[in-house]
């Protein structure tokens, strides 16, 4: 068959309609990652004037430490990066660069920023994806489980643990895991990187935090699945108990859950920069505080860029899901 | 083979919700359960089913056929479901899932119910939907975008797909306009002349007109009539019986033409639209003072959006819309709305609202006191918030405060499509008189054609004024 | 009102009460050092809850931690409700371009979710309270926009307040009527909600050395101080993890347990 044949006048309207949704987000999209653009540069220039003394001076500084550095030394630099332009041009300089993926050099170490983020990139998107999976692996079973029988023990339970576990703020899951596992029963190594054993703590504490929410937004979404109208009628035109939740509650369920993982890309990115900050992970996340830390101006703006521009590709990435899912979205 | 439910009693612990009620329903001959909101008939197609509440208790026998059905287990219950017993959801376009198209529901149905092949349950979905009139361009689409009749259709044919021959309507024409309404009569007749077991619950004395057969009416869960449809419609003998027949537009006194004295609504060559599309054109009509007009016609030929247009809140496509004389003057245009608790604020009592306006135009309270005992409501009412008073007590209370404002048409948009037939009688009535004694004119606008042509004489049908499919 | 929220409204009183009176009462300078007595076990030499590795009176820390916390937050909130309710009427009001602008203003500040734009305010002056305020502010405010302009666009379409303004009702009937009622209901909820948010992004900050610094008695920084001196002295980092875990369980259970989810 060929696809005219295919495609009834119903499908044809369908395509249509995801298409112009497609474009209308990935424009939205476009716009946010301007402003998470304009919003970075703006706040390392705001960093940069805030800086005590002569900025150019310091920099030179902690670049090649301060017995070596004099005044002709502070105006080079002052020279290389720019300091004696106006503001506003600074920062077209600096988004005009971003564009061509140059990020400038860390005041630290001197090295590019973008081989430096380069390198911890896949890091911080490893350890994402493990807790994911941790977090599904955690919250579909519980949060089904609860769904199907609304208001029994096992529902109390895992949603009071739930309720506990996200009042718990990441970082202080981390440490008491840190403490009970890795001190107390020295199980898993408490921080680093390197090993296989080093991801259990970083990816189980991020895991935790994503999971808690998104068992019960699985458990929400299958409860209303199954006391609505569609799943009794499903029931009651003879599908048997097993079909109807494949064909009608699963699927259905499956969109208010992928609807919450834009939500939680959120929490997702937030967990990333705290718990690689307590468990010493060299991804993004740990070196945007170190490089707050040590107010190194170019990695600061370049991680937050970057974590940025991943939050914006990921809620689009959750956008074209969601439409694809769900026919009455495009409308 | 018989549907027979003897004895039968649905009760919430000591509170006898149905019954005990004799319920025989057989072959070929419909039964319809007639009865207002509340009354406890959906019990009995629950009941049937097996799917009563948890809370609930039922006694009584239900057998189908040699089948008793009410001390079967319940997987041997639920096999039933589909295969020999089917039920028409209310609302179907809320009952079908939204996320799979309209064939695949109905090829389910075949395949996974009746045990067909995959490929013959496609076939014969796609020979169901064209058999009872869809279109063919239609049936894999979603849900979402179909109408309600053809909703209803698509429910249908997933329902009865795996050969049921009893079929449990409850409900089936809430929300459809007149010529839907008939869509779906016709579909269940059809099911009763095939020699199926018919049983329909509804409240619309219309319905169960057509339909033929036999009718019990239900008051409070009890049976307060029962008989050929025939008898009953014509003759009923208890005073429910009475009330509910007499609220059949049908059976109201019919009025001469009231177009009323001197016009002050006038609109000229007037077309209306909606997102960029025009839906009638060529409008012409004239109200005059005191008098009544009715619009009638399906659901989305734009009446409402014509009435707001009268109003003045949405501009015209194309033609004129004049106001005359009185109702030149501001606030001269008021509405009543088809869900009268969305037309109050819902958080707080009713009295802020009313106190806000007596002061904002300095109306007297006993004026508004008095307007209220007029429509046979209590002023004691008002301490309530919107959701703790009934709807036809609310849509008086809408009444009477637009009264308040003197105004010289009332626009009414369905008022009593939301309340069940006797309210919608009382309702209708006491606007009837009350805009005479205050000399205002009223717009009404509804789906039900009989009403509008009983109440108000004179109707503008608005499918005569639908914009042709060609011509765009 | 739940008995669940009753109990955090109670547990916030508390916490606010000590915060306020507390410090005067525990008779210690939250930063005086006393090398002799470090880490010494609570209830000696009237240290109700012992001192920490500095020999600090540890109460007299948290305590003034709570202050630091709750006066921050609230400060936060309370900023981020009125502009974010005041712009979100506003924006439904208006529509057109005013909603326009509104919603891509706060759509832009959604791009840097959470602590980011906090982590990246402070960072702009280290240790200081105007900039992690005015970061919680900014993040915060865009929640309370969007309630109160997806709420308002309902409201201002609904038959309600159609038959208000042909009824010649003013603009403030509408608003103290229609809008104010329905928004009241669900704002508490939120503005706890948010206070949940805040409180944990300071502390997280405290503890990866952004934000405050030492030797502020944040409780954040308390628990990376005390956390080398988990064997010896267990209960002084049990101390800010307590007062922490209460806080936010408390501000959670008034937002109550659905908050999260419909946002």
């Amino acid at each position: 068959m060929t696809m005219s044949e295919t495609l009834t006048p119903a499908r044809r309207a369908e395509a249509r309609r995801l298409r112009a949704s497609f474009v209308k987000l990935l424009a939205a999209r476009l716009f946010q990652a301007l402003v998470v653009a304009l919003i970075v540069g703006i706040v390392g220039f705001a960093m940069m004037q805030a800086l005590p003394g002569d900025a150019a001076y310091r920099i030179a500084a902690g670049r090649y430490g301060y017995d070596v550095v004099d005044a002709a030394a502070a105006e080079a630099m002052r020279l290389q990066l720019g300091l004696d332009r106006p503001a506003l041009e600074m920062l077209m300089v600096w988004i005009g660069q971003a564009l061509t993926f140059d990020l400038g050099h860390s005041f630290v170490t001197g090295a590019p920023v973008v081989d430096e983020i380069l390198h911890q990139l896949g890091h911080s998107v490893g350890l994402a994806f493990i807790s994911i999976l941790v977090a599904l692996a955690l919250a579909v079973p519980v949060g089904t489980l609860a769904g199907l029988r609304p208001g029994s023990l096992f529902d109390r339970i895992s949603g009071g643990a739930a309720l506990v576990l996200r009042a718990t703020p990441a970082f202080l899951i981390g440490i008491l895991l840190i403490l009970f596992i890795a001190v107390e029963l020295r199980l898993t190594p408490a921080s680093g990187h390197g090993h296989g054993t080093h991801f259990v703590l970083p990816a189980l504490t991020l895991g935790l935090v994503l999971g808690s929410v998104l068992s019960r937004v699985v458990r929400n979404a299958v409860a209303e699945a199954v006391a609505s109208e569609p799943f009794r009628f499903a029931r009651q035109k003879g599908l048997s108990l097993p079909a109807a939740l494949r064909r009608h509650a699963f699927r259905n369920a499956a969109v208010p859950v992928i609807t919450y993982l834009g939500v939680q890309t959120a929490l997702l990115l937030e967990g990333v920069v705290v718990v690689e900050s307590v468990f010493s992970w060299p991804g993004i996340g740990h070196a945007l505080t170190h490089a707050v830390f040590e107010r190194d101006i170019p990695m600061v703006q370049g991680t937050a860029l970057v974590l940025g521009l991943g939050f914006v590709v990921l809620s689009f990435v959750v956008d074209i899901s969601c439409r694809m899912l769900d026919p009455r979205l495009a409308q | 083979m018989s549907l027979e439910v003897s004895d039968f009693t649905v009760a919430a612990g000591t509170t006898r919700l149905l019954g005990p009620l004799d319920v025989t329903v057989e072959p070929g001959e419909p039964l319809c359960i007639l009865g207002e909101t509340g009354a406890g008939k959906s019990l009995l197609a629950q009941a049937i089913m097996g799917t009563l509440p948890a809370g609930l208790s039922a006694s009584g026998r239900i057998v189908l056929g040699r089948t008793r059905l009410d001390d079967l287990p319940v997987k041997k219950r639920e096999a039933l479901w589909g295969r020999r017993i089917a039920i028409l959801p209310q609302e179907p376009w809320r009952a079908l899932d939204p996320l799979m198209r309209g064939n695949e529901q109905v090829a389910e149905s075949h395949a996974i119910v009746a045990g067909r092949s995959w490929e013959d349950a496609h076939c014969r979905a796609e020979a169901d939907l064209t058999g009872l009139g869809l279109p063919v361009a239609s049936h894999d689409a979603y849900p979402g975008v179909l109408s309600g009749g053809m909703a209803q259709r698509v429910a249908f044919a997933a329902a009865t797909a795996a050969g049921a021959t009893t079929l449990l309507a409850d409900e089936p024409t809430k929300g459809l306009d007149d010529a839907r309404r008939d869509d779906v009569v016709r579909l269940l007749r059809d099911v009763a002349r095939q020699g199926g077991i018919l049983l329909c619950i509804t409240h619309d004395v219309a319905v169960a007109r057509a339909l033929g057969g036999r009718v019990k009416i239900l008051r409070h869960g009890d049976v307060v009539e029962s008989g050929s449809s025939e008898t009953v419609l014509t003759a009923p003998q208890s005073a429910y019986g009475k009330a509910l027949v007499e609220a059949d537009p049908v059976n109201w006194p019919a009025v001469e033409g009231m177009s009323g004295e001197s016009p002050i609504l006038v609109a000229e060559d007037l077309a209306i639209a909606r997102g960029g599309r025009t839906l009638v054109e060529g409008i012409d009509l004239s109200l005059g003072s005191g008098g009544r007009l009715a619009i009638a016609g399906p659901s989305g030929l734009g009446k409402s959006t014509l009435l707001d247009t009268f109003a003045g809140l949405i501009p015209p496509a194309s033609g004129r819309v004049e106001r005359h004389g009185s109702a030149r003057r501001p606030l001269a245009l008021q509405k009543l709305y088809q869900d009268p608790p969305s037309a109050f604020a819902s958080r707080v009592s009713l009295k802020a609202g009313f106190d806000d306006l007596l002061r904002r135009h300095r109306i007297s309270r006993e004026t508004i006191d008095g307007l209220i005992e007029r429509l046979g409501l209590s002023p004691a009412l008002l301490e309530r918030r919107p959701t703790a008073v009934s709807g036809g007590e609310l849509q008086r209370l809408a009444l009477a405060r637009v009264l308040a404002l003197n105004p010289s048409i009332i626009l009414a948009d369905e008022p009593t499509s939301r309340l069940d037939p006797v309210t919608q009688r009382s309702v209708m009535e006491v606007i009837g008189e009350i805009h005479r004694e205050a000399d205002t004119a009223v717009v009404l606008v509804t789906h039900n054609l009989t009403l509008a042509k009983r109440w108000a004489g004179t109707v503008v049908d608005l499918q005569g004024f639908a914009k042709q499919e060609a011509t765009h | 009102m739940t008995p669940m929220r009753i109990l955090g409204l109670l547990g916030l009183f508390t916490l606010a009460l000590l915060a306020v009176i507390g410090p005067d009462l525990i008779g210690f300078d939250p930063a005086r050092q006393d090398l002799r007595a470090i880490l010494v076990s609570p209830g000696t030499d009237g240290h109700l809850l012992g001192t920490d590795h500095l020999g600090r009176d540890l109460a007299a820390r948290l305590l003034e931690g709570a202050r630091i916390t709750l006066a921050l937050t609230a400060f936060a909130v309370a900023s981020a409700a009125i502009i974010g309710v005041a712009l979100g009427i506003l924006a439904a009001w208006a529509g057109g371009l005013i909603d326009g602008g509104l919603v891509t203003l706060s759509n832009g500040v959604l791009a840097l979710p959470g602590l980011l734009l906090v982590l990246l305010m402070a960072a702009i002056v280290p240790d200081s309270w105007w900039t992690l305020y005015a970061g919680l502010a900014l993040t915060l405010w865009v929640e309370f926009f969007r309630l109160a302009r997806t709420r308002s666009q309902v409201i201002l379409r609904s038959p309600a307040v159609e038959a208000a303004r042909m009824m010649g009702l003013t603009r403030s009937h509408i608003v103290r009527r229609h809008i104010w009622p329905d928004l009241a209901s669900q704002i508490l909820s939120l503005a706890a909600f948010g206070a949940a948010t805040a409180v944990t992004a300071l502390a997280t900050l405290g503890f990866i050395s952004i934000g405050l610094r030492p030797p502020t008695p944040e409780w954040g920084i308390m628990m990376s101080e005390l956390l080398p001196s988990w064997r010896i002295a267990p209960w002084a980092i049990g101390a800010p993890i307590i007062a922490l875990a209460i806080t936010v369980l408390s501000l959670r259970l008034v937002a109550g347990p659905e908050t999260e989810l419909e946002a």
